[in-house]
This record gives C-alpha cells, structure tokens and sequence, in this order.
C-alpha cells in the first residue's frame, strides 16, 4: 500500500495541473462574456439609451450623441449574405472535385494549395481589397463606385477570405459520406454527376450547412480586412451595394482609439461589441441543433 | 419507342455528366490560379521593397529609407511570449480534455467555452484585453497583454490541434502502458505525448503562422506606436526602449501595415507593399517548417 500512494499522488498532480489549464481558459471566457455584457449594458441601464432605439435607430453620430447601430448591423449582415453566396458554389464545387472526382491530386495537391489561403494574414487581404479590388470597381463601375469602397468590395474579399474555411469543412462532409452510397448508385447506373447530386450532396447535407455556417462566422467576425476596403461610413444607412458602408468590426475598430473610456461613447462602442458577442454565440448554437438534428436523422 | 427514350435518356445524362465534370474541373483551376495569382502579386509587387537592403535594417525613421526593423523584431518578441503562455495552457488542456474528462456538465461547458473563443471575433478578443489586461490588471498597453490577447486567439486553435493529436495514437499504446501499471499521467508524459510529438510541432508552428499575422487584437492592447528600440543596450529591462521588456508597446508588422493604411504618409504605399511581402514570406516560411518539421520528427521517433 505504501508503495501505491506515491503513484495515486503522480494522478492527483496530473489531474489537477491539466484541470487547472481548462479551468484557466474557462474562467477567462466567462470573464470577457461578464465584461463584455457588462460594459455593453452600461449604454442602456446607466447612460440611459434605449436598446430598442440602439438597435433601429438609423444614423450612428457621435458627436451629436445620436446612437443608432442598425447601419453597422445591416453593414455586417450585407458582406456576410454576400460573401457566403460568392464563395459557396466555388467552395462546393471544389470539394466534389475534390472528393469524387481527383481525390489523389485533391490530397496532395490541391489541399497544401487551400491551405496557404488560410495562412495569409487579413491585413494583407486588406491591402489587395484596398489597392485592387477598390480601384477594379472603379474602372467597372465608374462614378457610381466613388472611391471604390463599399459593401460590394468588403464581400468580395471577405468572399476569398472565407472560401477555404467552407472548402476545407466541405471536402471532410463529403469524405465522410460512406462509400456503400456511393456504389450503391454506381451499381443503378446512376453517372458520377448523378450520384454526387442526388446521393452525396444530400447526405453530407447538415455538415454541409455547418461548413457554411462556420464560414459565415469567420465572415462576420473579419475585422481589419473589411474595414479596410468598406470605406468606414456609419452616419446613416448604406443605400446600395458600392456605397461606403461599415461593419459592426469596422466601426469597432475606427471607434475604439478615439473614445474616453468611461463615457458614453465608449459604452455604445461596447454595446456594438456586445452584439457581436450575442451573434457569435447564435453561430454557435445554430451548429449544435444542425449537429444535433443530424445525430437524430441518422438514429 | 421506349427503347429510343432510353437510349436518348442515357446520351443526356451522360453529357450531364461530362458538363458537370468540366464546370468543377474549371471551378477548381480558377481556384488553384487564384492562390498562385494572390500569392504572386505580393511577392513581385513587395518583393523589390523587400529585398532593398536596408529595408530589413533601418529604423522605421530612417530619411533615406524606412525600414521595419523594429516591427520585424516586436512581431517575432511577440510571437514568442504568446507561445510561452499559450503552448503550455492549451498541452494541459487538450490532455485534461482526451485524457482525464469526466463525461459531465464541467467537461462540456469547458469545451463549449474553448469552442466560444474560436468562435469570437478578434477585435472582441482585443477589446476584452484593453480593458482586462490593459487596465484592470494594470500593465498598460505592453507586449504582455497583446501577447495574452493572441493568446486567446491561439489557444483553441492549439487545443484543438493537440487533442486532434493524442487522439491519433493508437489505442493498443495507451491500454498496453496502462496495463503495465503506469498511472494516467505517466501514460500520457512518457507514452502518448512523444508519439503525437510530431503533429503537435506542426500543429504549433501552424498556429504560430496565424497568430504572427493577427492584428485587430493588437491594435489596442500591444499598440499601434511604432516602438524605439535600443539593440545597443538589450539588458536594461525596465527601459522602454529596451527590445526584451515585456511591459512596453510594440508594434508589429500586421498592425504596422494596418496603419500606413489608414495613415497614409508620403511614400507609404512601397512600404506597405514591402511589409505585406515580408508577412508573406515569414507566413509561407512557417508553414514550409511545419512540414519540414513534421517529416523529420515523425521519421525520428518512429526510426528508434
């Protein structure tokens, strides 16, 4: 017995070193959830705005102490509709290729390519928007374009941005559809087409939409890169697709080096970080039902 | 009649098929040519910059030529101490998540908590450490608190890896050292953790590449003031100008970039061009190591 205590003392220490670790990370994401709520909710319980009002209220104008945050929340909710809808048909279409048709070249090749697009930082996807998205719509669109910032130049760069996270997700969904589906098909002389259509595409579907969901959370967190190209208007509502607009990120961003802290200001700014938050935690929990329903539709 | 349908049923979805095939193979090319064409475009549009000598050297102040030598220096300082704190925290967690965690509430809100800061936007992350870190803790705007930022931007990166890892080893290794009477945490010490050693390096090096570009959640807790640096005098910790003081501002490359930017000062627009180049490659660098690494370390330990 005496010999064995020792080797139960060793366990203890391990658990409790590595349960600190978790307990670590834990308490600090509870910490900024209370900080942020806390901050955030300031705007409404002490300086006295209205959140209905925060949240519909059209024009975003400090100086007069007008807070309406529903330019940066349609600004966000615009490029990340937008660059979803550019980056889906090319994400998918890449990952059936992929998948069904080249897997070797598609492992080997392919994957290492996608992969460096993770690693370019967003600045530098912001100086590519800045210099050469921008200018590309103004020679496309001319005078209507203006300086060429907009809610259209933030979605295509967020678009690149977010392509190998909804490919990379997309080519695991559909490797994971088992192979007997697939022969299955191929044995009813179905073409490859019509078995990934038909077969694949349907069963892969809910990590399919978990793949785009966690893209659209990329997009809607992306920071530097969107308030880069947008062009950084929140005075009032964006009223098409090449007009300055700004991000609920972009607006944080600009804002933040210029508030006092404390004030009312730099409240509102929090209430803006606090709907990030909320939106966040929305992604989050959309996954876990899709996960979750998926679990129960295959027993 | 029915037999004409048939057959000309099969010419359409053959052809289906085969205009199916072409519009991916397409999709795919376009893809492939537009990496190649980003990647390209910074390295020859920088690449003159880049290579200028002196740019590497000089001082961000410098007359004749600006250089980054400061920002190239605070973003690898930077880099470094994140990985001090965060390596450690994530190793511990990812083993107390595979390894010991009882299937209750503690374990999954503690993974819905890793998952939550994977999932939160940068600049909430930055702005959390401008108030935590930067005020409430009380050290400043300081390499410190940009480096526990970026740490929470690595950590579930990280954690994700190192448990993605230990997952990997085989289960005959870990029931065959506790069947030999080893406890949990000797298992995992002299067992599990040198044999996923080699994708643990990778997947840490991988994280190094991001957290080397990350900006937003510097901006306000490491600064955005290009730092004066004095390489003369490097031990004089409690200077601000000195490069290994963990408690003064620091700017690096990414937040550099973003404020010549949003800055925009004579003869900005080369040297933008110039970082942005230098990002790359050091980005490009570290994920040609992780490889690299990955190979020699797996050939290392599976040889002995």
């Amino acid at each position: 017995m005496a010999k064995l205590m020792p080797k139960r003392r060793l366990e203890n220490i391990g658990l409790g070193i590595t349960g600190a670790c978790v307990a670590l990370v834990a308490i600090v994401v509870i910490a900024l959830i209370f900080m942020v709520a806390q901050q955030g909710l300031t705007t409404f319980f002490v300086d006295g705005i209205d959140p209905i009002e925060f949240l519909t209220g059209q024009h975003w104008i400090p100086e007069q102490d007008t807070y309406g945050a529903l330019p940066m929340i349609v600004g966000s909710f615009a490029v990340t509709l937008l660059s979803t809808l550019f980056a889906l048909p090319i994400a998918i279409g890449s990952a059936m290729f992929v998948v069904e048709v080249a897997p070797g070249f598609g492992k080997r090749v392919f994957q290492p390519f996608i992969e460096l697009l993770v690693g370019i930082p967003s600045v530098v996807y912001g100086v590519l928007g800045l210099y050469i998205i921008n200018s590309l719509m103004r020679s496309i669109f001319g005078e209507a374009a203006g300086t060429g910032a907009g809610i259209l130049s933030g979605a295509i760069v967020l678009a690149v941005m977010i392509l190998p996270t909804i490919t990379t997700l997309s080519i695991d969904a559909l490797r994971a559809v088992p192979n007997q589906y697939r022969e299955g098909s191929y044995a009813l002389g179905c073409t490859r087409w019509q078995t990934i259509w038909h077969v694949v595409l349907k069963s892969a579907l809910p990590s399919l939409m978990t793949a785009v969901i966690l893209g659209m959370t990329r997009a809607f967190g992306e920071t530097l890169a969107v308030q880069m190209v947008i062009g950084g208007v929140e005075r009032s509502m964006p009223s098409g697709l090449l007009d300055p607009a700004s991000t609920l990120t972009a607006a944080l961003t600009a804002g933040l080096s210029n508030a006092t802290s404390g004030s009312v200001y730099y409240h509102a700014l929090w209430s803006l970080g606090l709907i990030l938050l909320a939106m966040s935690l929305v992604f989050i929990l959309i996954i876990h039902l899709i996960g979750k329903k998926g679990a129960k539709d295959n027993g | 009649m029915a037999n004409r349908d048939l057959t000309a049923h099969v010419k359409r979805i053959g052809s289906q098929d085969k205009i199916a095939t072409g519009i991916l193979t397409a999709i795919v090319a376009v893809v492939m040519a537009l990496v190649v064409a980003i990647i390209a475009y910074i390295i020859v549009r920088g690449g003159g910059r880049a290579l200028t000598p002196g740019f590497l050297t000089n001082t961000p102040t410098d007359d004749i030529l600006p250089g980054i030598v400061y920002q190239l220096w605070d973003s690898f300082y930077l880099l470094l101490v994140t990985l001090v704190i965060s390596v450690p925290i994530s190793l511990g967690a990812a083993i107390f998540l595979v390894e010991y965690a009882p299937d209750n509430w503690i374990t999954s809100a503690a993974s819905t908590a890793i998952e939550t800061l994977s999932s939160l936007p940068s600049i909430v992350v930055g702005m959390f450490g401008s108030l935590f870190f930067v005020v409430t803790l009380g050290w400043g705007i300081s390499i410190l608190a940009g480096a526990c930022a970026l740490t929470m931007f690595n950590i579930p990166i990280l954690v994700r890896t190192i448990q993605q890892a230990l997952e990997d080893v085989p289960r005959s290794q870990r029931d065959a050292a506790l069947a030999m009477g080893l406890t949990r945490w000797e298992t995992t010490l002299n067992v599990l953790l040198p044999a996923a050693m080699p994708a643990i390096v990778t997947g840490i090096v991988i994280s190094a590449g991001r957290v080397f570009g990350e900006a937003a959640a510097l901006i306000f807790t490491a600064g955005s003031a290009p730092a004066r640096l004095n390489f003369a005098n490097p031990f004089n910790f409690a200077s601000p100008t000195c490069p290994f003081n963990i408690f003064r501002p620091a700017c690096s490359l990414a937040v550099y970039i973003w404020r010549l930017t949003s800055e925009p000062t004579e003869g900005s627009t080369e040297i933008v061009w110039g970082t942005a180049c230098v990002l790359i490659v050091c980005v490009l660098l570290f994920n040609l190591l992780a490889r690299v690494l990955g190979k020699f370390l797996a050939r290392r330990l599976t040889a002995e």
